[in-house]
């Protein structure tokens, strides 16, 4: 994008590079016209101007939910939900990494009692991070696991519990249910802890990462975002429709399979990105 | 058919013969719908280039609206361009046939291995799934869980290199009069060199008759570089699309499709091993355009 006029060619441009960002031919159009109307009445002329602009305005978007000041709330509890292969495993053993490096004692519900080898998937993880896991067999119902997970996290005063849920499909009615279930027990079982709802997006994902983020958002009123797989050429636009219209925020993203490619979500640096420019 | 769609067609009845203005305008949009369904921005825009070309000036069927008649042309073109339905594998002439899952992590390549070694089953085949994935944790443990499920042996060898890995199952496959191997392999970028590198490895050196790349339905705008990258090095065969039983609208079919020019063979409806269908490219073609 090397215009060296405003003219419809170059928010034309803008326009295809929202759009292959992954931001959604709807919100790429609405932006876009915004931004328009922004130039017209700033009287701007250089298209650097502009794209710094536009920039500027997406920046607004993501951070205008900022990742809350939750992040010293002890004890807390998350819950990790998002739908199938998205990252939820990998990105909970890269968390519980995280929280003991900050010398927190954590501990791992595998309430994924459905997938074919999830249990032992997490407790791999578990090893990895050198945190505990509560864990039953395959099959089991995933509200027990995490009711005792609860039940052991106050015996041994954790400062953290992270739960690890089986990867469902938000158009999964019966499922759907199952997750408030647990949710549930989390309520009951642990009010006096502070309790985030994580959902993991993958970056990979277009427009339908919107309707993921709106009935889990319904179901059990998600909190927070991790954006998954940044590490590769897709650029995980859809999160700004996201931050508009549901108001949460993106807490972290992921940037590999290791163990400490987990970093906390920056706007700048998103924003960036998905321009293309510095 | 979204309600935006259906009334720029609505406009054009009444007419006798599809206009240069009246196609347009159908088309603009059309490009929305199939942007908002995820397909690709430079596949649109040739498409849409092609079907307005198309469509000007072509006689309206006496028993068709001009809005019914663009409609028509936009839905056979997409057909078109999605391919026949050919869920088929290509044999080898001397057994054993040789597949093997490639893709992005997590798109569904080990439950899509035992679903193909269940389906291959039903129809008397005897198969062998491998465990080519050394790096992901309890990989091997996953796949022998979902061949359990579906009554498939499963290959695996500890400590040794996905390569190795390949040429021994195939010993063993002929040994076991095992007709077909599936190589269940570890989900990578295709921007990852040394990993795409291993691909090619493995194909070189046990020359699969089948590589399936295995695609999320719900991918963006990504999936054409996907595509494009893996048919790059390994010359893909086909591809199979999961997750299809979600609420996406699957534009990635037609990107991966209008990039690779490889016909889409299977998909996945769900996580069960026997959720796995023939590819129909006219129901995806509907889904795409919201119909
Ligand atoms: N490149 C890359 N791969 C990732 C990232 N996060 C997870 N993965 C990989 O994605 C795949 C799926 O990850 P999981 O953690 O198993 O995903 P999940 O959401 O728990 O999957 P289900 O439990 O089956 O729903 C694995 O191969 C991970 O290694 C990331 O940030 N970047
Ligand atoms: N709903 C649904 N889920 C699917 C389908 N295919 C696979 N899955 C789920 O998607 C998740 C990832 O599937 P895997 O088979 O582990 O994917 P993979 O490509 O082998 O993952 P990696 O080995 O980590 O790259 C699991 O939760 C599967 O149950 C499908 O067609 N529909
Ligand atoms: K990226
Ligand atoms: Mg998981
Ligand atoms: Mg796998």
């Amino acid at each position: 994008n090397s215009s060296k006029v405003i003219d419809e060619e170059f928010y034309d441009q803008l326009e295809e590079l929202l759009i292959l960002a992954d931001v959604g031919a709807k919100a790429a159009e609405s932006i876009i016209n915004d931004i328009k109307k922004q130039v017209k009445q700033q009287k701007l002329r250089d298209p650097e101007q502009v794209r710094a602009l536009l920039k500027d305005e997406l920046k607004r978007v993501l951070s205008k939910n900022a990742a809350s000041k939750d992040m010293d709330l002890y004890p807390r509890i998350i819950l990790v939900v998002g739908v199938n292969g998205v990252g939820k495993t990998t990105t909970i053993g890269k968390l519980a990494y995280k929280f003991k490096q900050d010398g927190r004692k954590v501990l791992l519900a595998a309430a994924d009692t459905f997938r074919a080898a999830a249990t032992e998937q997490l407790e791999i993880w578990s090893q990895r991070a050198g945190v505990d896991i509560v864990k039953h067999e395959e099959g089991s119902d995933p509200a027990a696991v995490v009711f005792d997970a609860i039940q052991s996290a106050k015996a041994k005063k954790a400062d953290v519990i992270i739960c690890d849920t089986a990867g469902r499909l938000h158009n999964k009615k019966n499922l759907m249910e199952e997750l408030k279930k647990v949710n549930r027990v989390v309520e009951r079982e642990y009010p006096e802890a502070y309790k985030e709802v994580l959902l993991v997006l993958d970056a990979t994902t277009g427009q339908n990462a919107v309707s993921q983020a709106r009935v889990f958002k319904e179901a059990v009123d998600i909190n927070s975002i991790a954006l998954t797989k940044l590490d590769g050429t897709a650029k995980g636009g859809v999160i700004i429709a996201i931050a508009d219209e549901l108001s949460v925020p993106v807490k972290y993203i992921g940037v590999g399979e290791g163990i400490d490619d987990l970093q906390d979500f920056e706007p700048q640096n998103f924003v960036s990105a998905l321009l293309d420019i510095d | 058919m979204t309600e935006k769609l259906q009334s720029a067609f609505k406009k054009l009845t009444g007419k006798g013969k599809l206009s240069e203005s009246d196609v347009k305008e159908a088309m603009r949009d059309v490009r929305m719908a199939l942007l908002e369904a995820d397909v690709n921005y430079a596949v649109v825009k040739e498409f849409v280039n092609k079907v307005t070309e198309k469509a000007i000036g072509q006689g309206v069927l006496e028993s068709l609206t001009p809005g019914q008649q663009v409609i028509k042309i936009v839905n056979e073109q997409l057909i078109e361009l999605m391919g026949s339905s050919q869920s088929k594998i290509k044999w080898a002439s001397a057994p054993p046939t040789v597949i093997m899952m490639v893709g992005l992590q997590g798109s569904g390549k080990t439950t899509t291995s035992a679903k193909l070694a269940g389906y291959l089953a039903k129809q008397g085949k005897n198969p062998l799934l491998v465990a080519c994935d050394i790096y992901r944790p309890a990989a091997v443990k996953q796949l022998q869980i979902v061949g359990q499920k579906v009554n498939i042996p499963v290959f695996s060898l500890e400590g040794a290199n996905p390569v190795a890995i390949s040429q021994q199952a195939l010993e063993y496959a002929k040994k076991h009069s095992n007709d077909v191997v599936i190589l269940d392999t570890a989900g990578r970028l295709h921007i990852d060199d040394e990993m795409m590198q291993e691909l090619e490895d493995i194909k070189s050196s046990v020359h699969p008759d089948e590589i399936l790349l295995v695609v999320d339905a719900m991918t963006g705008q990504d999936a054409v570089n996907v595509a494009k990258n893996f048919n790059e090095r390994l010359a893909i065969d086909g591809v199979v699309l999961t997750k299809l039983d979600g609420d996406t609208r699957g534009g990635a079919a037609l990107s991966v499709k209008a990039v690779t020019g490889k016909p889409i063979k299977f998909v996945g409806m769900g996580e069960k091993l026997d959720d796995l269908e023939p590819f129909h490219p006219d129901r995806i073609a509907s889904r795409i355009l919201g119909m």
